[in-house]
């Protein structure tokens, strides 16, 4: 029996109508949007390039592109290391290990505002942090109100949320490594960092990458965090791209000037995601 | 009580990964054998370690819960910080629980997550079935139409989201903060790898028996990719509880708020009461906690294999 023309199509449907409502009509809508004046008071003028040439002009763009790809190249290395050496922790065969993986995971379940309040009180300015700075013999300093620390502590709580989601990615690398070559190293008298450095690194590379591409796309949208640590401050030193977009869009209700900044994010991932897949596929032909 | 059933479920999470390990590491033991001290070192080593990660990963929330347990009478600010409430006194949470709906909340992230996950996992399901197992025109335009979805930020879409939303009078409603995440690329693809490994058998003698297609996805395929559909539930789950942005924007009405959205209100408005905070944070992760707690083998199972497969 033959299945009916329609038949995909009918289960296609619901989906792609859904997708189709949340992702392309808005998607379309956004870039209009962004050559218009739009504030949701008055309907919407064509205003041509006008929104991209106030933002080329505002230093407060630079500055939160400038934020963003700071929060890139702290947090996408940080995120893609440190799970790594987690990952090979946690697969140590001791007993209660499954108690310290999902130790690891709680803070991956908990949401972004407990986090950010959690970490005020642990940074703020007679906390738990500068009373360990002072232990040894440090001085305290003002994590969340300097200029100099606010974007850094909260990258910070972003890598700390990342690190239990990305040790589980490792993890399951890890676990489809096969043990002969471990025997093999350890025949040839390989120490077991020595292991860890040319056979683990080497045959994790597809989860590296897989975290190198998640971790970026997700540093790139940066916002609960700053939203509730530090209001993007002080003095705009915590603000990213995301956060301009919401601000702009909703508390100025400059809706196309933001969309025009969010066509910018948009071009931004695009070419981040794309510079992933080439060096994926060049690492495939590789192995 | 919550250690007992992390007991259980640790050695149920040891079982699962010995039949891994065990190949991995039996072997090498025979070519150098470690006298009982230096394994015994090896392990001192390794808990010390372990621990250590468990005091950076948990010692924050333990921090803010004592906070939460002293008394109006004790200085929270205490130089050097005290760890151990002197008088621990559960008044605080008494309090929060007056001075927000923490109740209402808990309903209104549960409802929003649960209708979330059903329809994810029924519409991505659906979507998934001709993409991996039927021949039809336009079947490689649209898996990369939807594929493509994923390159997509969201906050690009989230402002013409909240205007069309507003004109559908969406706003202040479930539906509004459930409609952006009522279907995924990522589980439209995820249920598709799984199809695909059904062979083509079971299908055919289930349509020569008669079974339409419909039947066919129901009673054949649905129940052999459970572990798929567990997988996708929990990260459907993960993502809508935790939601904040999207939430935010679509929701001004406070009886409508998720957990998220209550919490950031009322640390806003008694910013200086850091008792009240703490204790309203600690009341607002022990659902997902204890849920974790009981479901933690699905959740680590699930996030490794979907990394496996994503």
């Amino acid at each position: 029996m033959k299945q009916s023309k329609i038949a995909p199509y009918l289960f296609l449907l619901p989906g792609c109508l859904v997708l189709g409502l949340i992702i392309f009509y808005p998607l379309v809508q956004a870039v209009w949007l962004s050559f218009t004046d739009y504030n949701i008071i008055q309907d919407p003028n064509f205003v041509g390039m006008e929104n991209y040439q106030t933002m080329i002009e505002s230093d407060l763009f630079w500055k939160a592109l400038g934020q963003t790809f700071l929060y890139l190249i702290v947090v996408v290395p940080a995120l893609v290391i440190l799970p790594i050496f987690l990952a090979i922790l946690v697969n140590q065969k001791v007993k209660g290990i499954g108690f310290f993986r999902s130790a690891y995971f709680v803070p991956v379940v908990t949401s972004m505002v407990v986090v950010g309040i959690t970490w005020k009180w642990v940074y703020a300015e007679q906390g738990v942090l500068n009373y360990i700075l002072d232990l040894m013999g440090l001085s305290s300093v003002n994590w969340l109100t300097s200029t100099s620390t606010a974007i850094f502590a909260v990258m910070a709580v972003t890598i700390w949320k990342g690190l239990g989601y990305y040790m589980l990615i490792y993890l399951a690398g890890l676990q489809s490594i096969p043990s002969d070559l471990y025997e093999a190293a350890e025949i040839d008298g390989a120490s077991k960092f020595k292991q860890i450095i040319h056979v683990t690194i080497p045959l994790l590379a597809p989860s590296i990458l897989i975290v190198s591409i998640m971790s970026s796309i997700s540093a790139m949208k940066v916002f609960e965090e700053i939203y509730v640590m530090t209001g993007g401050g002080p003095l705009n030193s915590s603000k990213t791209i995301v956060f301009l977009i919401y601000e702009q869009a909703f508390s100025r209700l400059n809706m196309g000037y933001a969309s025009a900044i969010g066509v910018v994010l948009f071009g931004i991932t695009l070419i981040i995601s794309i510079i992933n897949l080439k060096v994926m596929s060049k690492k495939e032909k590789v192995a | 009580m919550g250690l007992r059933v992390l007991k259980n479920e640790e050695e149920e999470m040891k079982n699962q990964s010995v039949t891994q390990h065990s190949q991995k590491e039996e072997k090498p033991k025979k070519i150098k054998k470690k006298t009982p001290f230096t394994k015994f070192l090896y392990n001192v080593f390794i808990y010390s370690l372990l621990i250590l990660m468990t005091i950076v990963t948990i010692g924050p929330f333990l921090w803010l819960l004592s906070t939460a347990l002293k008394s109006g009478a004790e200085n929270i600010f205490a130089y050097p910080p005290k760890f151990i409430p002197e008088q621990p006194t559960l008044s605080n949470f008494a309090r929060v629980m007056d001075a927000f709906p923490f109740w209402r909340y808990l309903f209104n992230s549960s409802l929003v997550s649960f209708v979330t996950v059903i329809l994810n996992l029924v519409l991505c399901s659906l979507a998934a079935y001709p993409l991996a197992r039927m021949k039809f025109k336009g079947k490689n335009i649209i898996f990369i139409l939807i594929l493509s979805t994923m390159m997509i930020p969201f906050q690009l879409l989230m402002i013409p989201i909240y205007l069309l939303a507003l004109d559908l009078g969406l706003n202040n409603t479930y539906a509004g903060v459930i409609l952006p995440h009522a279907t995924t690329a990522f589980g439209i693809f995820l249920i598709r790898q799984a199809f695909m490994t059904i062979p083509y058998e079971l299908e055919e003698s289930a349509r020569i028996d008669g079974c339409n297609s419909f039947q066919i996805w129901l009673k054949i395929l649905m129940p052999l990719v459970k572990p798929s559909l567990v997988t996708l539930a929990i990260f459907t789950f993960m993502m809508s509880w935790g939601d904040f942005l999207w939430p935010l924007i679509i929701l001004d009405d406070t009886s409508m708020y998720t957990l998220p959205l209550g919490v950031n209100a009322l640390a806003g408005s008694f910013s200086s009461d850091w008792r009240l905070i703490a204790a309203g944070s600690i009341i607002s992760i022990l659902p997902i906690i204890i849920f974790f707690i009981f479901m933690q083998k699905y959740f680590i199972g699930g996030v490794m294999k979907g990394a496996v497969k994503g």
